[in-house]
């Protein structure tokens, strides 16, 4: 079943970028006959390349020149030149790509309707071509900003879109939110009008903030520095670097802090193309993970960040991996799971894991966390047999989890604070299709939302009153 | 007679593939400890029940191989195949890459109709291919969305193909603490769906069996193959030939007919639940001996107190004194009430093991004559290594407790609506639901009132 990525914007591409390295290396890592097989073609297409570049698709058989199954999509030239331009030109070709050279100035509408409506068929046509050349399509994902103009308001635009022209498919977005220290003043709302088209057509949300991954790089670069327990960073560990050096990590914070979201992606896509004894593929993700529409905002964390000098890592290593999935500091958004309510969580895990291993640390963890009274045991459990490369094990794990909340709190504040001086708002107003109404319900969706993760945490702690049973006549 | 095993889902197509190497080790194995006209017949009447051997070098197993995705399969069939003694016929899968998402709905109202027709072909050509078909296994998980609920639709299509064949419904419960989110969803939909069209469901439940790796069997990292392992012996050690009750020397030739005649004898207790004894890791075998007396007694007192197995069984519990007439509810607590039990002995000296402790009219239900509630089957011929080894297949409040926490959990979450849209989505409506945990309710109420 093959996952459709979507890289919209400047953030949206360079993590796809950092993505499709990664996904090649560990095919690569696996593959070793160069078949191209199922689990290579849920990201990618085998090309003849003895016609030219069009060639037809090869279904079986060895790899011949790999194409990836994706659409960028950039109102400015920067970010996709250099992608063209660098190791992985070979893995694009131009009827993938969209852009455009002036970019949408930070302004959520300009990237939504302006050029949503100049590049609708465009788009429109470019997806149905890519879709034709897939099997079973089975999963978007959008990966995007939400504080800019082109990937929060085109991204979101094409979201609509792929809801209009492929309504059976889920769409799964990966969207990096700003901090309040973000340089983009207009951030906020940028954000919120997303938010609305979130709530109303996403399936799946992964939220990440920026300042999260950075506390996490730093980390692991203290770990590598500190020499602690003589570990040592794998040079090909793909969570640090792309150039395998571990020094780069200062140089180029965000290709670091990219890699993490890649990794989150590769993971969560690990049990749908890789063998193991307890499949996990998205749409289960999807049904497990959301118990109300709306609620559809998952947390998520992947440990462990660094791999340990030996391969053979005694259980109590593991179970600190569990652990730590749990811990605050691990997460992707700034949140705290622990002391919040758990509406559902899922742990996927790949390697020489075993469902004993996994049941030791779930009964291990239960009684410190939260869960809603109605789902007690609301555990999604995925093994995937194949570790990513350079680890023997890895968990990612999913929470829908009420901690979401601070962050669109937070988000709400900062908008209300612009939006209560009217400031900057004639830079969307004057764009036609926008009125002042699009940003009362965007922030009236906003609150609804927040005011649904308020009602949930009211439950926490109360008193657990089962409902009573159907009674049977006797 | 031959039985056509349809491997439903992941679950289904993982275990199923343990049974038949368990059954084909079973069978090459010298340990027999019978004579040799013994073991012959006996493979003989193994190879026809659950293999083909037309054209083919090795046994050819009589299965379909159902799934929505294409991976569990095709590992399936090149291990098979790579074991070199048995394998599955090239033709007889039938797989879908999209997976059904762990929702029920999606499996019965999408893929099964959707699939019907290939599906049912490929049974056809299967059942085609016995001289004469005893009937249908089908292994399935009732916690994801391709096993339980597509499993469900097939079960429907194999009752209205085949009206005359029996249906033993092989159903896995899983780990208590989540293996999905939605299972108890999944759980309530398959087993009242099972529940009208199939003969009977035997049961294992994913803790006992991870128990018994974990205390038994002394496996570290306990994995899901270690699991399906003993869940085939299991099975194996009810499935393999066996003579009948009334004697004769011929080998049974109607394994699912015969289990159904003696263990359902009312439609609404459907529910069997399965031990075996003992249970032991293979290098300890050569170090063990066992008496007869001893393996009966544990066996009997596990049936009683409702043991998982033959460790950590509640000596203490006794069963109601003959004589008075007791209701239900005054009934020892604890006390595991049957309706009827089978008990299945391998191996040295079957045919001296006295099995009265077995008919005791006490240990069941007043409806039925002792005489009828409880039927032995022998072999002499050892099982898989054990050379003395008994399986009990009981219709009794085995499973009751767990039922009971399925339904309660999934009613829980059902008057929260939690989840409810994504089987809306799909077909299956509240007023669905509704039907399903009233005809769940019934069936905890009638094994309660035993």
């Amino acid at each position: 079943a093959v996952s459709l990525p979507f890289a919209v914007g400047q953030c949206g591409n360079q993590v796809g970028c950092r993505f499709w390295d990664l996904a090649l290396r560990e095919h690569a890592a696996v593959n070793k006959k160069g078949i191209y097989d199922e689990a290579l073609s849920s990201f990618f297409r085998n090309i003849d390349t003895r016609s030219g570049d069009n060639g037809p698709d090869i279904y079986k058989g060895k790899i011949c020149s790999l194409k990836a199954r994706a659409l960028l999509i950039d109102m400015e030239e920067g970010v996709v030149n250099e992608i063209l331009q660098g190791p992985l030109r070979d893995v694009f070709d131009s009827k993938q790509l969209i852009t455009d050279v002036s970019g949408s100035g930070n302004n959520w509408a300009v990237g939504h309707k302006i050029y949503g409506c100049q590049y609708q068929e465009n788009i429109v046509e470019k997806l149905r071509k890519t879709a034709e050349h897939c099997d079973c399509l089975q999963c978007f994902f959008i990966i995007h900003s939400m504080g800019g103009g082109t990937g929060s308001g085109l991204g979101t635009f094409v979201l609509n879109l792929l809801e209009e022209e492929f309504p059976e498919v889920y769409r799964f977005v990966t969207s990096v939110y700003p901090s309040g220290e973000d340089d983009v003043i207009t951030s906020p709302y940028n954000s919120v009008l997303a938010m609305k088209e979130l709530n109303e057509h996403a399936d799946c949300v992964l939220p990440i903030e920026n300042e999260s991954l950075f506390e996490i790089v730093n980390k692991i670069h203290q770990m590598i520095n500190s020499g602690k327990l003589g570990s040592t960073v794998k040079q090909n560990s793909l969570v640090t670097s792309s150039a395998g050096s571990a020094k780069t990590l200062q140089e180029k914070p965000f290709d670091a802090m990219n890699n993490i979201v890649a990794n989150l992606l590769l993971n969560l896509t690990s049990s749908a193309r890789f063998e193991g004894s307890l499949n996990m593929d998205l749409n289960e993700i999807s049904m497990n993970l959301v118990p109300f529409p709306r609620l559809h905002y998952l947390v998520s964390s992947l440990t462990p960040l660094y791999t340990l000098a030996d391969v053979n890592v005694p259980s109590r290593r593991l179970d600190q991996m569990f652990s730590d999935a749990f811990s605050r500091d691990h997460q992707l958004i700034q949140a705290d799971p622990k002391h919040s309510l758990y509406l559902a969580c899922a742990l996927l895990v790949r390697g020489n894991v075993q469902v004993s291993d996994l049941r030791r640390n779930i009964e291990r963890l239960k009684p410190s966390l939260h869960f809603v009274s109605w789902n007690q045991e609301g555990w999604k459990t995925g093994l995937c047999s194949v570790p990513p490369v350079g680890h023997s094990h890895s968990l990612l794990a999913l929470a829908n989890n009420t901690c979401v909340k601070p962050t669109f709190i937070e988000l709400k504040d900062r908008f209300m604070k612009l939006y209560k001086k009217k400031a900057h708002l004639h830079h969307y107003l004057r764009v036609d299709g926008m009125e002042q109404s699009c940003f009362s319900e965007a922030i009236s969706s906003l609150s609804d939302l927040i005011e649904e993760y308020n009602e949930l945490d009211a439950t926490k702690g109360g008193p657990r009153i089962d409902p009573s049973r159907l009674k049977i006549a006797v | 007679m031959s039985i056509v095993t349809v491997q439903l889902g992941q679950c289904g197509n993982q275990i199923g593939h343990e049974v038949f190497s368990a059954l084909c080790s079973d069978i090459r194995g010298t340990h027999g400890l019978c004579s040799k006209k013994e073991n012959e017949s006996y493979q003989d009447s193994c190879k026809e029940r659950f293999f083909c051997e037309e054209e083919s070098a090795v046994p050819v197993a009589r299965a379909v191989l159902v799934d929505m995705e294409p991976k569990v399969i095709s590992q399936a069939l090149s291990m098979a195949a790579s074991s070199g003694l048995w394998k599955y016929s090239s033709r007889s899968h039938f797989c879908q890459k999209q997976g059904s998402g762990n929702n029920w709905a999606n499996g019965y109202c999408v893929h099964g109709p959707r699939h019907k027709e290939a599906i049912m072909d490929l049974v056809q050509t299967e059942a085609e291919r016995c001289d004469r078909l005893g009937g249908f296994f089908t292994i399935m998980s009732m916690a994801g969305g391709t096993g339980s609920g597509l499993g469900a639709f097939v079960t429907q299509c194999l009752r209205d193909a085949f009206p005359t064949s029996f249906i033993l419904n092989h159903v896995i419960w899983p780990y208590g603490t989540g293996e999905v989110i939605v299972q108890n969803y999944n759980s309530v939909l398959t087993l009242s769906h099972l529940y009208h069209s199939s003969d009977g469901l035997l049961v294992h439940e994913n803790d006992v069996i991870h128990k018994i790796c974990a205390q038994l069997m002394n496996i570290k990292q306990i994995s899901f193959r270690d699991v399906n392992q003993v869940i085939a012996h299991q099975l194996g050690s009810v499935f393999q030939p066996t003579h009948p009750a009334g004697g004769g020397s011929g080998y049974s030739r109607n394994p699912l007919g015969d289990l159904m005649e003696t263990l359902v004898p009312h439609p609404e207790f459907r529910m069997l639940g399965l031990r075996n004894i003992p249970q032991m890791p293979e290098n300890s075998l050569p170090y063990s001996t066992f008496s007869w007396p001893g393996l009966i007694k544990h066996l009997r007192q596990m049936l009683i107190a409702n043991a998982q197995m033959e460790e950590g069984i509640d000596w203490q519990v006794r069963p109601p004194q003959p004589g008075s007439s007791i209701p239900s509810t005054n009934k020892p607590l604890h006390f595991n009430t049957s309706i009827a039990n089978l008990v299945i002995l391998r191996g040295k000296d079957v045919h001296s093991v006295d099995l009265g402790s077995f008919q005791d009219p006490s240990l069941y239900t007043s409806w039925l004559n002792p005489q009828d509630a409880f039927n032995a089957w022998r072999t002499p011929r050892a099982f898989n290594r054990y050379e003395k080894s008994a399986a009990l297949v009981s219709n009794s409040q085995f499973l009751l407790k767990p039922l009971d926490s399925i339904v309660g959990k999934a009613w829980n979450m059902f008057a929260s609506k939690a989840y409810l849209h994504q089987y809306t989505k799909f077909g299956i409506q509240e007023e669905d639901f509704l039907d399903c945990f009233t005809t769940l309710e019934q069936v905890i109420s009638s094994y309660t009132n035993l």
